[in-house]
């Protein structure tokens, strides 16, 4: 199942391009780019690992494809997404986010239901992946400790 | 990033929105925009030689192509008469920016005939004595390489010993990639670079700082140029204790001396800046100032014409205050064989090795300090 968070993330994958062109957009736009990574995509885990520190003061796009190729490197089966924070007084909050990798094999979530008192049932997401533990999630028993 | 993003992508025109970067020339602006000057330049940084040269069918290995009516379209002439008319002197670095731009030109003709051309490695070492442009030339160097082409962005981020090195272990090299990062797109300026390495301390961080440098002069020379400017000697030190950095630099600039006339030809153009002019007499009389100078120890060429103008001004100033009374907008504006002849250089080897302006207490006890009468009286409309 595809994972669809952030900007971007009906569309087909961006190619290097397109994510350099978008980077560079938000770099006009003097928002601070960052890098993160996780390989638990849950929609309520929204703080994921840092790949660095963010980016101020960037003028081309360049340094930071650079910053999101050794990102993906390292974690090839890892979600990483590019976030640009507006820091502009009033807004200051992250501005743009999307996707730019993905683990070969999404294996998508499982609905889990209880039941629990007055017949009530609530229910949780649960993503398979998350079943083994951290690190060794997507197809890497052995994860890779960048 | 996947792969399948070339199939995926015609998918995509079904949808309304045009997808960034993917449209048609004009469609996308933002894409166009961070492409700047070199859309229409292939021939330099451009990853894909002959992607953007859609328009322009290769031509036939017999076929002759205009070199001056290429030049005209790149606006190169322009541009090196500008060099030509904003610097006095600094032939050297004219020569080879005039080089680099003829090589643009011909990568791009090369570019029509499909031979191959890759971007020259543009990393620079500036030497020269004190006052002799280095700095300057650096910060202009963004600009020219980026209306050649070769830079996408060309802003000019300077750093020094300290935003390198970081004050702990571990703390250096985030600290230098943070710069270099900062830089990419642009110029790298290293000014006074001999104080990165500090041979005489082993633990010092200044060696990890040169070799992240180095390592980001090899990969990413295609968005980065790293100019070093210093002294010559100490360069040359610099150099010999960190071969590596001497090789991956393809251009050691050594920056002449300014000769008297140089001098003069800059003063008058710092003058003519901050809209001042010397009398016939006066201008005699700075560069009888000009060659005493030069003469003198601590000489540090332009700088010191920076310098000793700043100080015509404030005896300029004196003078008019002193006079009181009425001035007109010449008066103002002029600078006189007085202002220039009371400088400390023509009294001549009073205190040799003194730089040419009195020290402070000196002045306060000099019995012939002149009296300010308008400066006393203090009413506004007379100091105008």
């Amino acid at each position: 199942m595809r994972i669809t968070q952030g900007t971007f993330s009906y569309l087909p994958d961006l190619t290097a391009d397109e994510i350099s062109a978008q980077i560079q957009y938000a770099i006009d736009r003097g928002w601070a780019v960052a890098i993160e990574f996780t390989d638990d995509p849950h929609p309520r885990n929204v703080l994921w690992e840092m790949w660095g520190l963010p980016m101020f003061g960037l003028s081309d796009a360049s340094a930071a494809m650079h910053e999101v190729t050794g990102c993906v490197q390292a974690w090839p089966d890892h979600y990483v997404r590019v976030s640009a924070y507006d820091a502009s007084l009033g807004r200051q909050t992250t501005a743009l986010s999307f996707i730019v990798n993905r683990p070969g094999h999404e294996p998508g979530f499982r609905l889990d239901r209880a039941e629990a008192g007055d017949r009530r049932i609530s229910y949780a997401l649960h993503p398979y992946a998350a079943d083994r533990p951290s690190g060794e999630r997507y197809g890497h028993p052995n994860g890779h400790r960048g | 990033m996947n792969g399948d993003g070339e199939s995926a992508g015609r998918d995509a025109r079904g949808f309304a929105m045009p997808r960034p970067g993917t449209g048609p020339p004009g469609a996308a602006p933002t894409a166009d925009d961070a492409d700047g000057g070199r859309g229409s330049q292939a021939a330099g940084p451009d990853p894909q030689p002959g992607a953007n040269h859609g328009a322009r069918p290769q031509l036939p290995a017999d076929a002759l192509v205009d070199l001056d009516e290429e030049g005209r379209a790149l606006q190169i002439s322009g541009l090196l008469e500008r060099l030509d008319a904003e610097f006095v002197g600094l032939s050297p670095v004219k020569e080879r920016v005039r080089e680099v731009a003829a090589l643009l030109l011909v990568d791009r003709l090369r570019a029509r005939y499909a031979l191959s051309s890759s971007r020259p490695s543009l990393h620079m070492c500036f030497t020269g004595s004190p006052g002799t442009g280095k700095t300057t030339m650096a910060m202009h160097m963004g600009g020219l390489l980026h209306e050649l082409g070769y830079l996408r962005k060309g802003q000019l981020v300077t750093a020094t010993r300290d935003d390198l090195i970081g004050q702990y272990v571990g703390h250096t090299a985030p600290k230098t990639k943070e710069v270099l990062k900062r830089a990419m797109g642009g110029v790298l300026l290293i000014d006074e670079a001999y104080y990165l390495y500090r041979p005489d301390n082993e633990r010092d961080y200044g060696q990890e700082a040169i070799e992240i440098l180095l390592q980001f002069m090899e990969a990413h020379r295609d968005d980065l140029v790293v100019i070093l400017a210093g002294y010559r000697e100490r360069m040359d030190v610099f150099f010999r204790s960190n071969p590596g950095m001497a090789s991956r630099i393809g251009h050691h600039i050594d920056f002449p001396d300014f000769g008297i006339c140089d001098l003069m030809q800059i003063a008058l153009r710092m003058l003519d800046q901050e809209e001042y002019r010397l009398s016939p007499e006066a201008a005699a009389a700075f560069r009888e100032y000009v060659g005493l100078r030069m003469r003198q120890p601590r000489f540090a060429g332009a700088r010191s014409i920076r310098n000793a103008i700043d100080r015509l001004r404030l005896r300029q100033a004196g003078r008019l205050v002193a006079a009181g009374g009425q001035v007109s907008r010449a008066d103002l504006a002029e600078i006189t064989e007085a202002d220039v002849r009371g400088s400390r250089v023509f009294s001549d080897g009073t205190a040799p090795g003194q730089p040419a302006e009195p020290s402070r207490p000196a002045q306060a006890s000099r019995p012939d300090l002149p009296v300010y009468p308008a400066l006393l009286v203090g009413s506004p409309d007379q100091m105008a």
